[in-house]
């Protein structure tokens, strides 16, 4: 379960973010939509905390990210945009590093690498070095590295960037298992039809606030759009924004 | 030592340890100072031994006409031969390089030898080269010996005892020892091994930190239940065991070149056996943090790999400051100068390899300083590693 209360965040002149709201709660899948640079990366940063908000505040499964950082994170699996893998090692040797900064060791950790590589379906190149990897093989790593712990709240920033349609296929089921698991997860994406097609809750974002959110059946209905990308497009100007 | 720390250290070292880069500049950073060091060493001591054991070869104009100075110059082991057919040409041969010394004895030698007149002898050559000058100096050197036998045969001819003309006797004592007058040279060496022992840590340092912000491994790092102290703390140390690693090597390596040098012949012995290389060691290795700290310290404020790394270059050109400063002010090691980091590493083990006793407090004191300051740029380090900016 994740709750975010007014964030607000603001580098030198630019005010990234201005004021959002959202809560994401387990069992459903919430999806953080908006045009490139409305603010949903900030936003994601504050809540894994490794940016703190100028004001407003957020928790993970009740613990506040501001007072106990790491106990927040700990509930946490994150996936940040465009993350790097460690090219020296191997796939399952990066996927072990995390695992064991999660505080796992021994059997536990083997098994739960073991069933990254099962699940994430890595087997192949798993036991080579990631330097050279494609960007598909690298996402699934750092998926499968976020994973590890088995984390009740996952965060997932442009999941599918860059990735091919097989590939982003791949990691819609990924989301939609973790979703019957009853995880609660967030993530984010610029392309409409994506977070259409698996999101039980949408959270538009445009210019740094929420423009709107609910459930698609919900939205549709409020813009009196059949069309969800038109629901976007009419959401994003209610706010001043511009579709990118 | 928290799990956490354990697992940054060792992931550091084994991921580094598959580096190429990483990997060569440990192992070959120590290497890289022995060989320049025996290189330099070995021309410099050949060119100093060869002065004065090689015959001094001396192409001279009218040797006929100074038999005596001529048999006396060739027990003085000098190779007499003949020069041009004049002055003139043996002053343009000189000039030109086709002979590098001349000397030049006048026609009328003899008889204004037998006249008792000052007899002007000439040594030709150009100053400005370092190969003639020497010699030219050693040459008007014999021919002077010469000339004073002379005058004190003509004194004593009179009755005179020579040594009226002489009221003074200058003598140089020297009083280094013989481990003294190497340390001299090998002094320097002190600064071939801190740069070795932080090349060996460098590029870990750099990777750690800001390559793996330009590889975007940082930001998931940070998302992880682990404080950024932990994170940062285990880097560092990482590190410094890289460093640590070539300083044993760079120590190993100078002990088995230095066997190699021929210092002896200039009445020096090499005193860096296994008895200096140990507790050298243990001297250096506090600089091992200061080094890792400050890199860290300094890449946190790099944007990427290739900027870390210039800024890095003054990072290993810091320890020689002290170093300098003291060789030029000629400064002996004191109880204030310990509390420097570099100077007095540099002092300790100047002072080893002099085979001079060292006081343990002195090796307390220059621990204890060097690891305050390290303490205290890794703690710089873990701050800058809290920033925000660090990832912006």
């Amino acid at each position: 379960m994740i709750v975010v209360d007014r964030f607000a965040k603001r580098f030198g002149d630019v005010e990234a973010v201005r004021d959002v709201s959202l809560e994401a709660t387990d069992g459903k899948i919430t999806g953080l939509l908006g045009p490139n640079g409305a603010g949903k990366s900030t936003t994601l940063r504050m809540l894994y905390t490794v940016l703190a908000p100028d004001s407003g505040t957020a928790s993970i499964d009740g613990i506040d990210v501001a007072s106990d950082p790491v106990g927040a994170r700990s509930r946490l699996g994150a996936l940040p945009h465009g993350a790097g893998l460690y090219p020296h090692l191997t796939a399952r040797e990066n996927i072990r590093y995390f695992g064991r900064l999660h505080g796992l060791g021994g059997n536990a950790l083997r098994d739960r690498v073991e069933q990254m590589v099962q699940l994430l379906d890595i087997g192949e190149f798993a036991d080579r070095k990631t330097k050279g990897f494609s960007q598909g093989q690298k996402t699934k790593v750092a998926l499968a590295r976020a994973l590890v712990h088995e984390p009740s709240n996952v965060i997932l920033d442009e999941p599918t960037n860059g990735l091919d349609v097989m590939a982003t296929r791949a990691l819609r089921e990924l989301i939609v298992n973790l979703k019957r698991a009853g995880k609660c997860v967030l993530f984010s994406s610029h392309v409409m039809q994506e977070v259409a097609a698996i999101c039980d809750e949408i959270v538009i974002v445009a210019n740094g606030q929420v423009a709107a959110h609910g459930t698609p059946d919900a939205l549709r209905e409020r813009f009196r759009e059949e069309d969800l990308e038109e629901v976007f497009v009419a959401a994003i100007g209610s706010v001043g924004g511009s579709p990118s | 030592m928290t799990p956490a720390f354990r697992t940054v250290f060792s992931k550091e070292i084994v991921e580094n340890f598959r580096d190429r880069r990483t990997l060569m500049s440990a192992l070959f950073a120590p290497l890289f100072g022995p060989i320049m060091f025996v290189g330099i060493m070995t021309l410099t001591l050949s060119r100093a031994l060869t002065g004065t054991e090689k015959p001094l070869e001396l192409p001279v104009l009218n040797a006929d006409a100074a038999p005596g100075l001529i048999a006396f110059l060739e027990q003085e082991n000098v190779d007499i031969s003949t020069a041009g057919d004049d002055r003139t040409t043996v002053i343009e041969a000189v000039r030109t390089g086709e002979l590098d010394l001349a000397l030049v004895i006048p026609d009328d030698f003899g008889a204004q030898l037998r006249a008792g007149q000052p007899v002007r002898v000439e040594v030709v050559a150009d100053q400005s080269s370092s190969q003639a000058g020497p010699r030219a100096d050693r040459a008007s050197g014999l021919v002077n010996a010469w000339g004073r036998q002379i005058g004190a045969l003509r004194l004593l001819a009179r009755g005179i005892e020579p040594t009226v003309v002489q009221p003074l006797l200058v003598d140089q004592i020297d009083t280094s020892t013989p481990s003294g007058r190497s340390a001299l040279i090998l002094g320097m060496l002190t600064y071939f091994i801190l740069f070795a022992m932080l090349m060996g840590g460098m590029y870990l340092a750099i990777d750690s930190t800001a390559g793996e912000r330009e590889r975007g491994s940082l930001e998931p790092l940070l998302t992880l239940p682990v404080s950024r102290g932990e994170l940062i703390t285990g880097k560092i140390a990482a590190s410094c065991l890289y460093m640590l690693l070539s300083l044993a090597g760079s120590l190993v390596a100078f002990m088995l070149a230095i066997g190699f040098l021929p210092l002896e012949k200039l009445g020096m012995t090499a005193n860096f056996g296994p008895n200096v290389i140990v507790p050298a060691f243990f001297i250096f290795a506090p600089f091992a943090l200061v080094g890792a700290s400050l890199m860290t310290v300094v890449a946190s404020f790099t944007k990427s790999y290739k900027e870390a790394q210039t800024y890095m270059t003054f990072v290993l050109l810091l320890p020689t400051i002290p170093i300098i400063i003291a060789a030029v002010l000629t400064l002996r090691p004191t109880q204030e100068l310990m509390l420097v980091p570099s100077l007095s590493q540099h002092l300790l083990v100047t002072e080893l390899i002099k085979n001079e006793p060292i006081e343990p407090l002195w090796v307390a004191l220059s621990a204890g300083s060097t690891l305050a300051i390290g303490i205290a740029l890794a703690l710089l380090a873990v701050r800058l590693y809290r920033r925000e900016g660090l990832l912006i």
